[in-house]
């Protein structure tokens, strides 16, 4: 048992790296023309779609409200996000290799407050898209925005937009409780 | 005497209903027969919105050159494609790009008569990668890729006139074969017409398929007398290795064919050992001949078609060749000939007979083992009848033409003259069912109906006369189909529907086996086509002498450039649009006044060319023609024609105004 909060910490951590392998979030437009769905990754490092063309399917459909074009090489966060992810991961083993209760905490704590900010970096942008139109546009709804939620559903003009954490943001989500465990675990036995 | 009698008879009968049956209907009312007595037939051919077909089926457009594509059971058209002849709406035959694939010895020809669309076969079964068709004017063979469901080959057959005998495939797509309805002059040459028996012959073409890439090319031709070679099939299982080509007019005549020709009580059906072939191929006992066809090829990732000319071609003679080709007498002007499943019996639909005739392949190879030989022709031994024929189904009605085959041992034949399909039994002969057509069906069409494993509970009349089965519209009538349930013992008919052009023979395959190989787009990346524009940054407009080049793309709702100038009255501009769009279904049309020339539709990561020529000085709109988005109306441009002798600067824009 003397093992148990570790395992537990190795086992969140994996699911935390596992950012470098699946999409943070996704972001799923519905509309009459697409009865299946355009769907959006947001990976830590990129932003794609299901096939080569989503994005450019979507910055398509975008044009017509006067949004800008998503251009993934024009957010800088995409460039520095892994290795912030990268270093949460070490001082991850760091915490482990103390396995003291203040540290699988810290750590815990380090990871929800950058996530929060991270979260609300998202809200930020979505907010700069949905906000920001071209004087140009050809369609032009008076006071209308078009910011995508955070997280949920909501309706925008013809579509349908759900935005929700992926497996990559699912799996991190679980790493924190994880080392929230293993701190209770540890701070129980001592 | 015997003979005599019942020849009378039937000449008679068939006189009464040649007069009678199509037109019994009193002018100015609905048709009445075959109204389907049970409600549940609705319900059968009834495919919910948005739910799909179960099989896909694919009729030739015999005279419209074209192969048409429909749901079963629901019957809706899904797709017309341009095979043989030109098409406006998808500008086929009129961009640069297609404009290859109509190439001939003689040149550009724009139309063909298509009768037989023929699928694909792996191990006997269809497997939904290509379907063939033949042209039987200019005689040719097309390949149509299943992914696209467009076009991509097509294969002249040189030494031919009238290619019916065609494209059916053997059991792995090793071959496609190409018979001549026509006997012609061989060489062809001025001769006088008279000379028939003496100058004229029948030539069998197999065109080796690529397994792989699916591309034809003509392995070997076998030089026959100038009978009529009107259709085929390929053995299957046990009988896989052999074709059969039925034969008419072994009379040889070439005056008033429908009585001359009518004469023999027997014809032939002549049997091919293509694996012998092969092997004198090998062998090098072949003789080399030139010879002039065309071959075209069309690339999904150059999105254009070449043409090449080929100047030679391998014939293989019975004389040089013996145990190739053999004679299965067959009563009488035989048409559809029709292997079952199993490969064992080999059904000739002998079209003025009173009977039908199934030949034994078993019987056949043992016949052949004992040269026990009627008479040879041309180096061709001819087997006895009694010592082939298998079995013979007594008077199932008037003027055989097809059989197709059902998974349980059943064969569907048409009678054109009494209008009827007649489901007989495999192996007994027994007449088991029979129901009306509307009016003198030709070919049927069951899904896997002529390879080893049929798929069918469905069947297809495909028919020659129309009449009255549908709202009026004038002299000129669509042809009709009937989709009748053959799951149970009795035969139901289920729907009715008109078609498009004349479709003689078709296929139906379910459609799991195509769907999840169909392409949605083509990948902009992937695009090496020698005018593409990768982006609007690549757009520009280039003079070479006359010739103004337009590298030009389209994306919701724009032209890049959209205002062109420094064009003049005697240049000539191709307009190269590339699609930029990666969605499907959005393709962009593209057409600018004045054109003697097509629009052009161009799919997403697609390029292609059309060719105008000004005029009149001036400045025409071009526009997009397919509605492409909600700005589609704005999707438009000008391009200025100046005068021949102007100075007009070559400058284009899109965005912003042309300074000069
Ligand atoms: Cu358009």
């Amino acid at each position: 048992m003397k093992w148990l909060p570790r395992l537990l910490m190795i086992l969140g951590l994996a699911g935390f790296l596992s950012l470098f392998a699946f999409p943070l979030w996704r972001i799923t437009l519905v509309a009459p023309q697409y009865p299946t769905g355009v769907r959006m990754y947001i990976w830590i490092n990129k932003i794609g779609g299901e096939t080569a063309g989503t994005l450019q399917n979507i910055n398509i459909l975008n044009h017509y409200v006067g949004m800008k074009f998503i251009e993934p090489e024009s957010i800088p966060e995409l460039s520095y996000f892994p290795y912030v992810v990268l270093a949460l991961g070490l001082l991850g083993l760091l915490a482990m290799v103390i396995n003291k209760p203040w540290a699988y905490l810290g750590w815990a704590l380090l990871v929800i407050i950058l996530a929060a900010i991270g979260i609300y970096d998202f809200y930020l942008w979505e907010y700069d898209y949905g906000h920001h139109l071209s004087p140009t546009a050809p369609i032009k709804i008076p006071g209308a925005s078009y910011q995508p939620p955070v997280i949920g559903k909501k309706t925008i003009l013809n579509f349908t937009a759900y935005s929700y954490p992926h497996t990559g943001g699912i799996l991190a989500g679980i790493s924190i409780i994880l080392a929230l465990v293993a701190f209770k675990i540890k701070k129980s036995w001592s | 005497m015997k003979r005599l009698t019942l020849y009378a008879i039937t000449t008679l009968f068939t006189a009464i209903l040649l007069i009678w049956t199509p037109g019994c209907q009193s002018p100015g009312g609905p048709a009445t027969g075959g109204l389907v007595s049970s409600n549940d037939a609705a319900s059968q051919v009834y495919v919910a919105p948005g739910q799909y077909d179960e099989f896909y089926s694919f009729l030739s457009g015999g005279f419209s050159g074209q192969l048409s594509v429909y749901g079963l059971p629901s019957g809706r058209l899904l797709k017309v494609i341009p095979v043989f002849s030109v098409d406006a709406e998808k500008a086929y035959g009129f961009n640069e790009e297609t404009k290859p694939m109509l190439n001939t010895s003689f040149g550009f020809v724009p139309w063909d008569d298509a009768h037989h669309p023929e699928l694909s076969q792996t191990n006997g079964e269809t497997d939904g990668r290509w379907i063939f068709i033949n042209g039987n004017n200019t005689p040719r063979v097309a390949r149509i890729d299943l992914s696209t469901f467009e076009t991509t080959e097509i294969i002249e057959i040189p030494n031919s006139g009238g290619n019916h005998s065609s494209p059916f495939t053997t059991e792995n797509t090793e071959y496609v074969v190409a018979g001549t309805r026509f006997g012609v002059p061989y060489p062809q040459n001025d001769v006088a017409i008279s000379s028939y028996a003496e100058n004229f012959k029948g030539m069998l073409t197999f065109i080796k398929v690529d397994p792989e890439s699916g591309h034809m090319e003509i392995a070997f031709q076998i030089l026959l007398p100038a009978f009529d070679y009107d259709l085929a099939h390929s053995g299957k299982g046990k009988s896989h290795g052999w074709t059969f080509f039925t034969s008419y007019n072994t009379e040889q005549k070439n005056t008033l064919l429908e009585v001359n020709a009518s004469q023999n009580d027997k014809d032939f059906i002549a049997a091919i050992n293509w694996k012998k072939a092969e092997e004198y191929l090998a062998q090098g006992k072949f003789r080399e001949i030139p010879a002039r066809y065309a071959h075209n090829v069309y690339s999904d990732v150059d999105h254009q078609a070449t043409s090449t000319i080929i100047e030679k071609v391998k014939v293989l003679t019975p004389e040089d060749c013996p145990d190739m080709v053999y004679f299965l007498p067959t009563p009488k002007s035989p048409h559809g000939v029709d292997v079952d499943p199993s490969g064992e019996y080999i059904v000739g639909n002998g079209k003025l007979s009173a009977d039908l005739t199934v030949h034994s392949f078993t019987k056949m190879l043992q016949a052949i083992e004992n040269k026990s030989y009627e008479t040879m022709i041309s180096s061709i031994p001819v087997l006895k009848y009694e010592e082939v024929v298998g079995g013979v189904v007594k008077a199932p009605g008037l003027g055989p033409l097809h059989t197709e085959f059902d998974a349980n041992g059943n064969a569907y034949t048409t009678f054109f003259i009494s209008s009827e399909i007649v489901k007989w039994k495999v192996g007994t002969w027994e007449v088991l069912d029979r129901v009306p057509c509307y009016y003198s069906v030709g070919h049927l069409m069951i899904p896997g109906g002529d390879s080893r494993k049929p798929q069918g509970k469905y069947m297809l009349a495909l028919n020659k006369i129309t009449k009255d089965r549908y709202l009026p519209t004038g002299p000129e009538l669509d042809q009709a189909a009937q989709l009748y349930d053959i799951s149970g013992d009795k035969i139901k008919l289920l729907l009715d529907f008109p078609t498009v052009g004349e479709p003689h023979y078709g296929q139906g395959i379910s459609a799991d086996r195509i769907v999840p190989n169909v392409k949605k787009i083509y990948p902009i990346e992937e695009n090496k086509h020698p005018y593409v524009s990768l982006g609007e940054g690549k757009t520009k407009v280039e003079r070479q002498g006359n010739d103004v080049h337009v590298y030009m793309t389209t994306i919701r709702s724009h032209f890049a450039p959209d205002n062109i100038e420094g064009v003049k009255v005697g240049d000539k501009v191709f307009f190269h649009v590339t699609n930029l769009e990666q969605d499907w279904d959005v393709p962009h049309g593209f057409a600018v006044m004045g054109a003697r020339n097509s629009e052009i539709l161009v799919m997403p990561g697609q390029t292609e060319t059309t060719v105008w020529e000004p005029q009149r000085p001036g400045v025409y709109p071009f526009y997009c023609t397919d509605f492409c988005s909600a700005l589609h109306q704005e999707m438009q441009g000008y391009i200025r024609i100046s005068p021949a002798n102007s100075n007009t600067p070559l400058k284009w824009s899109m965005g912003e105004d042309i300074v000069q």
